[in-house]
């Protein structure tokens, strides 16, 4: 049975952890992630959940004791946002080396400086490829599904790996939405108890974690965490797919929407997606082939198969939402690209830094966008701003 | 009463030979006469900071710790423990732990990752009141890159970045105390110790931290031989001339009460305790006078307030 509820993004995030019960919580607060371990402490006080919440002094003590309670053989969750996670990155890295399966709820802010507290993903993307897998959300439901089924994935026996659900700050984390809930037995039947191989609690096989990995060792073992990283797609396919016969909603690498014949293509994560949407619905009643492909697994990157969706399109434009400081694009530009070069699709594609610092994402914007696709003959001006005040 | 051979004889090492650090180094003995400190039927998880300890005792894929260890990165060795010691508060909330069966949480940190880059990843675990022990083994400058200077390096000590030049002679500033940081935590047991008297000061104190209840902090003094410059069979009478000369006393506070542990029937002059060491070299020229004037300024400075500490928590109690 489904309970209809309205709750915002943070609130959702916080109730599947609520509902998924994990036995430690450390967290530090950090705006907009704030109110995910403010809701869960209520939780906590109120004897609602099992769980330990240790209100740690810094996000960097945060990963540490996640890290050291999921080695421990206990799950462990946390939640931050932009310099949070920053602050907390040479942890991010160890946690992924270490093989533990922490799942961390980001609501993507703009990193500092300028401060700025409102949301882009220049946070995510400092941490692309620290070997966490990362799911993006482009509504609140998306977010409360994505956190449901993040330990099913990330403690899978071929995976092993962190995990972070990621949405937008304020756009979703603070906007209330009507959301379709799980009942907690359905949850924790889903999710089921965490059995880990090797961990610090078991006294009858100590074990030393996290030593001195020297020229002998280190290259093998980074191969391994290529490796389940690469094993967690599928993991994200069948994870997804028993997710879907539960709630009925349906999930995969990427959603492609009206892509059956689109010519003209936005890719983009998070909240962007919805307002695609209503320009894409806008331009098929002009009959404006428009379609977008909104990446909902951003790690492991999914390349080859949206290279292959991309194939039918006349001209792609890549939405990335972190500043361009680089010299070949964004991230996202760089990855699809790189992935396209790859299966030899030559297909005009720009790059587009918007939103920056929570600059509105306006259906204009967008539509200016869908604009530039069809004016766009050859690749030209790959590197574009997009609601920038002047040119 | 207090017997070592009896110590060594029925409570076997947790810390096996065979690990690569240097001889006469003050850390090994220290951790493994600490680990015998635990009940043989307990359970350890260690938690190791990034230093000469961690990267001399776990070189993958060897261990010289009997016991569940976990390493992580330099600064936050506390909040790791913190962590684990949370796991199992949560796990055997949820019975997944048999009542009966203890794991004491143990973390190793050198003075580089305690008393500065770690200091603040330590006051919040120990504010937060985890079940831990906390054990700097302070050797008095980030020894494992090689000797930089530390805010634990003593006033005047030659070291690869203070070196005793011909302007700046050495260190300038005065070393922290971080046992009195921590005694202001207001923890449960707090302890400044050292190798010496057949480590029976050393040995009680880290038995009284672990099995005190909530959140403890041990500091010990850890000569080392390449930082300080003494021949390695001199580290047990290194340890002897830094209590004896008052550098490092041997005291605990319990429940905010200090006591002194050792008063030495005669305070050597601290002379004593640099002359052997060639980090304190310069301070013996003709015209240094002035910085072991300074340095026993300050030695004494510590000793009477920490007299006057003893005397007056005594006496409110």
């Amino acid at each position: 049975m489904s309970i209809r509820e309205r709750l915002s993004g943070n609130e959702a995030t916080a109730f599947a952890m609520k509902q998924i019960n994990p036995d430690v919580v450390a967290a530090f607060p950090i705006t907009p992630s704030t109110e995910i371990p403010q809701y869960f402490s209520t939780y906590v006080d109120n004897g609602e959940v099992d769980t330990e919440f240790v209100a740690v002094e810094s996000e960097h003590s945060a990963m540490s004791a996640c890290i050291g309670a999921e080695a421990a053989g206990a799950r462990a969750m946390t939640a931050t946002s932009a310099n949070g996670l920053e602050y907390m990155w040479e942890m991010v890295q160890i946690a992924s080396s270490m093989r533990l399966p922490i799942v961390m709820a980001l609501v993507n802010r703009a990193i500092s400086g300028p401060l700025n507290i409102h949301s882009d993903h220049s946070d995510a993307m400092g941490v692309r490829d620290s070997g966490w897998i990362m799911l993006f959300s482009e509504t609140n439901q998306e977010a409360y599904d994505n956190m449901l089924m993040a330990h099913r994935i990330a403690e899978h026996k071929n995976v092993n790996l962190p995990l972070m659900v990621c949405q937008d700050g304020f756009i979703t984390s603070h906007s209330i939405e009507n959301i379709e809930l799980l009942e907690t037995e359905e949850v924790r039947k889903f999710i089921g108890t965490y059995k880990p191989e090797h961990y610090l609690l078991d006294r009858k096989n100590p074990i030393a974690m996290g030593p001195m990995d020297l020229q002998s060792y280190l290259f093998e073992h980074k191969r391994q965490q290529w490796e389940a990283m690469k094993n967690a797609k599928q993991v994200i396919l069948d994870v997804s797919k028993e997710f879907e016969k539960l709630t009925g909603r349906k999930y995969e690498l990427f959603e492609e929407y009206k892509m059956e014949d689109a010519d003209y293509v936005i890719v983009c994560m998070n909240s962007t997606a919805g307002t695609v949407k209503n320009v894409i619905d806008k331009l098929r009643k002009e009959g404006i082939k428009a379609g977008l492909i909104k990446i909902r697994v951003f790690r492991p990157f999914p390349g080859e198969e949206i290279a292959k969706a991309l194939l039918k399109a006349k001209a792609i434009a890549i939405l990335d939402k972190t500043p361009l400081l680089s010299e070949t694009g964004g991230p996202l530009y760089e990855d699809i690209t790189s992935a396209m070069y790859t299966q030899k699709i030559n297909i005009p594609a720009i790059n587009y830094s918007y939103g920056i610092g929570g600059r509105d994402v306006t259906e204009m914007q967008i539509e200016s966008v869908y604009k530039d696709l069809q004016e766009l003959k050859e690749m030209e001006k790959p590197y574009r701003f997009l609601g920038l005040r002047s040119k | 009463m207090y017997n070592v051979k009896e110590i060594v004889a029925n409570k076997p090492s947790r810390f096996s030979a065979g690990h690569r650090m240097c001889a006469g180094c003050g850390a090994p003995p220290v951790a493994r006469m600490i680990l015998r400190a635990v009940k043989p039927e307990d359970h350890v998880v260690i938690s190791n900071a990034t230093g000469c300890m961690e990267v001399s005792t776990c070189i993958y894929p060897y261990t010289s710790w009997t016991d569940s260890y976990i390493h992580t990165a330099f600064e936050c060795t506390a909040a790791t423990a913190s962590g684990a010691e949370a796991a199992y508060k949560a796990l055997k909330k949820q019975g997944k732990i048999p009542e009966n069966e203890d794991t004491k949480f143990i973390c190793f940190g050198g003075d580089g990752g305690t008393y500065d880059i770690g200091i603040q990843a330590l006051s919040g675990a120990m504010e937060r009141g985890h079940d831990m022990t906390y054990v700097c083994y302070d050797n008095g400058a980030y020894m494992n890159t090689g000797i930089q200077r530390s805010s634990a390096t003593p006033q005047f000590a030659d070291t690869t970045t203070s070196p005793a030049g011909t302007v700046i002679p050495g260190k300038m500033q005065v070393r922290k105390d971080l046992t009195e940081i921590m005694a202001s935590h207001h923890l449960p047991y707090v302890a400044q110790t050292a190798a010496y008297l057949n480590f029976k000061d050393l040995y009680e104190k880290a038995e009284k931290a672990i099995y005190t209840k909530g959140a403890k902090f041990l500091n010990v003094l850890a000569p080392c031989p390449r930082g300080w410059g003494y021949p390695t069979e001199d580290l047990m009478k290194l340890n002897k001339l830094a209590v004896d000369t008052c550098y490092w006393p041997l005291y605990e506070v319990k429940d905010g009460v200090y006591h002194i542990t050792y008063k030495p029937a005669k305070k050597l002059p601290v002379e004593e305790f640099l002359k052997p060491q060639k980090r304190f070299k310069h301070m013996f020229k003709p015209g240094n006078e002035w910085m072991i004037e300074k340095f026993q300024e300050e030695v004494d400075k510590r000793w009477n307030e920490l007299l006057a500490k003893e005397e007056m928590t005594n006496k409110s109690k």
